[in-house]
């Protein structure tokens, strides 16, 4: 599925997600979404609407409808796998807690 | 939908899950994302309650517009046209929000300009004067802020996120309509008559903004049981009315409201009976502005719609050729 | 109640810092500087009249911003001139008549359909981008500082025209259409904004001769024009005068719009 809000063609100016960079050395974050009629105009309205105060120094835009996004109904299953192995975390080594740098 | 499931499930075992998870979601007072399972009924409110915000914020733009033109100083006409300017992209954030509940924006607009949609019926009082501009911030600002802080954690993401960054945004429109009401209290005799000429118009229909009284709200419980409305309509007034009454007494100006006392049993003021049956004919669309407020909006939207037909057809064109080549 | 801010701490010159920082314009810079101001000034005054009517909610805040910022040029320009007689950009702004303001007669001219507006913006935003450029190098620093940071946003002001343009120009037939009689309705006031400017005189180095300014607006323009498709139009010059206060018809009833509320209270803050 792509991602939610996206009606194909009914609208007469499609859906694109935005993304902001608020600074140098963070991600792109994702900060809303708009309306326009190609990605030209799409990046620029996203400038007007979602970095008026300095929020951001960089912009990526996407049509919604060319996101794939995993499958919620699948959502139990697909993101199981990741419970009970905690020892992919440094918490779940408790012997070394009390030694330095490690 | 398509995706990597593979598992055959049928319908109502689905909804039965999703009716399940729904409830522990609220339960934990956790957020529901728009590809979660939800009640329609649940679905709708916040279609219903979205929309209306949006067009609130859309419509809102009208009456503060009016003056943009004839701000009377140019700092006040940069910060007008600011604040009018944030309320399109509130109106925008918003419409995003309930897109992401299976309404396009396109039939959202047409509810709004065929009149079957409704909208904050503060926005169909007039502003005859630029004191309006600072009752407008103040009070009406000050009432929307109200509401809308604790929006911010409204169950269904989408919103609570609108919420967010609206409420982020919005904290200057109440400081800047509280300044232009303190710079017209500290002003000429004329000046003066201005301010307080505006908040005896717009106090009332300010407190009437909450909704009507919690006896008379058939939707609050429902709304407060899904974790959309976090407080009753009669508290966050009650909670306004405090902020407001010290808040007048920095400006010089008096709240239009006789009975309006401290309670010490309470630890609240006390205030009096608002005009109940005025809220209602404004509501229901006999406000002085609501024609003239829906016919200015129909008529942005139906003289751009050949701007907008015309760079879709400059988008298709340009996208056949690019797989032509 | 959330107070927080996203305003980052920011060096760019605004009315605001002209006014705080004592800096006094020598008479001559300042009715040059007021020239300036006013096409500035005029033209927000028009834009801003487009905000809640826009095509598009998008472009709301589109038209906003660029109103703001072509305010906030005016506002620098005012705030400086107005310096030369202990004034403020207020009593430049509000308290001079017709004949006393100073802009090119395009500024003035009515808002139309979005394509209209488009193409004023399209002949405004080249030459104010040819004008800033060159003023970077003005030996006034005031009016360099003030060019330095318009330039940046004049910029964007070309970008979102000739975005427009294209697409109105290669839309649908009807778009052609009106983009081509926006177009025809404003180019009567091009040759003005290159035409010898009096403020200028005497201002060597410190103002731009706009008739410097004309071989590279005509070189953009008439690349943008062709690329969307339609033609420069050949209608013959409107007589101009704007710089000596000479005006068409539309600005008397824009200037008082603007200045009812104030001067209906003189001596008045706000």
């Amino acid at each position: 599925m792509t991602s939610p809000g996206d009606f194909g063609g009914r609208e007469t100016w499609p859906l694109w997600e935005v993304f902001v960079r608020s600074s140098r050395g963070l991600s792109h974050v994702h900060a809303g979404s708009l309306h326009a009629p190609d990605e030209t105009m799409a990046v620029r309205n996203a400038r007007d609407l979602y970095t008026r105060r300095a929020e951001g120094i960089s912009i990526w835009v996407v049509r919604a409808s060319d996101i794939t996004a995993s499958d919620p109904d699948a959502r139990g299953s697909f993101f199981e796998s990741p419970q009970g192995k905690e020892y992919r975390h440094a918490t779940y080594y408790t012997e070394s807690d009390s030694v330095p740098h490690l | 939908m398509s995706g990597t499931k593979t598992a055959i499930t049928d319908e109502s075992s689905l909804d039965e899950a999703g009716a399940a998870r729904f409830a522990e979601l609220l339960a934990n007072d956790q957020r529901v994302e728009p590809t979660d399972w939800m009640p329609e009924g649940y679905r709708k409110t916040l279609i219903r309650q979205i929309s209306q915000h949006a067009h609130s914020e859309i419509i809102g733009m009208q009456p503060e517009g009016n003056w943009i033109t004839r701000a009377p100083s140019l700092k006040r006409k940069a910060i007008l046209m600011a604040k009018v300017q944030d309320e399109a992209g509130h109106g925008l954030y918003l419409y995003s929000a309930a897109q992401t509940l299976g309404i396009d924006r396109e039939t959202m607009f047409e509810q709004l300009i065929t009149g079957a949609a409704k909208y904050s019926s503060i926005f169909n009082y007039p502003t005859p004067t630029w004191a309006d501009m600072g009752s407008i911030g103040w009070l009406v600002d000050g009432a929307a802020i109200c509401n809308q802080v604790p929006l911010c954690r409204a169950s269904y993401g989408p919103y609570g996120r609108a919420m967010v960054r609206i409420c982020k945004e919005e904290s200057f429109h109440q400081r800047q309509g509280f300044e232009i009401l303190l710079h017209l209290m500290r002003g000429t005799e004329a000046q003066r008559a201005m301010a307080q000429e505006s908040v005896n118009r717009w106090y009332a229909p300010a407190l009437m903004m909450f909704g009507p009284p919690d006896d008379d709200s058939p939707n609050s419980r429902q709304s407060m049981d899904w974790n959309i409305k976090r407080f009753s309509n009669d508290e966050l007034r009650q909670r306004f009315v405090d902020m407001l009454v010290p808040q007048a007494e920095i400006l010089g100006v008096t709240l239009p409201d006789p009975h309006i006392k401290w309670n010490e049993e309470r630890g609240h003021f006390d205030f009096g009976e608002l005009d109940w049956a005025e809220f209602h004919e404004v509501l229901a669309g006999n406000g002085p502005a609501n024609t003239i407020r829906v016919a200015r909006r129909r008529q942005a939207h139906e003289d751009g719609a050949w701007v907008r037909e015309a760079a879709r057809a400059y988008a298709d064109a340009r996208m056949t050729e690019k797989i032509a080549s | 109640m959330s107070h927080t801010s996203n305003r980052t701490i920011s060096d760019a010159v605004t009315a605001e810092t002209i006014a705080t920082s004592g800096s006094i314009a020598p008479e001559a810079v300042a009715r040059y500087a007021i020239g300036l101001g006013d096409d500035a000034l005029i033209l927000a005054q028009r834009l801003g009249e487009w905000i809640a009517h826009a095509p598009e909610l998008e472009e709301d805040v589109a038209l906003g911003n660029i109103a703001l910022d072509q305010l906030g040029h005016a506002r620098s320009f005012l705030s400086y001139a107005s310096s030369a007689w202990e004034k403020t950009e207020d009593d430049l702004a509000y308290f001079r008549d017709e004949s006393e303001f100073r802009n090119r007669q395009l500024f003035e001219q009515p808002n139309g359909d979005f394509a209209q507006t488009i193409a004023r913006q399209l002949v405004a935003s080249l030459y104010f981008q040819a004008l800033y450029n060159a003023l970077c190098q003005s030996t006034d620093q005031t009016l360099a500082a003030i060019a330095a940071k318009a330039i940046k946003e004049v910029d964007y002001h070309v970008d979102h025209s000739v975005q427009w343009l294209m697409r109105l120009g290669l839309g649908t037939e009807f778009s052609r259409e009106r983009m081509q009689h926006g177009l025809n309705s404003v180019w009567a006031f091009v040759a003005e904004l290159f035409s010898n400017d009096p403020l200028t005189a005497n201002l060597e180095g410190i103002a731009v001769d706009p008739q410097t300014l004309q071989e590279e607006f005509d070189r953009l323009v008439k690349k943008a024009i062709a690329e969307a498709g339609l033609t420069v139009p050949t209608v013959p010059a409107a007589r101009g005068g704007g710089r000596a206060g000479i005006h068409t018809e539309f600005l008397g009833p824009l200037l008082a719009e603007m200045q009812v509320l104030a001067r209906a209270h003189p001596g008045a803050t706000w």
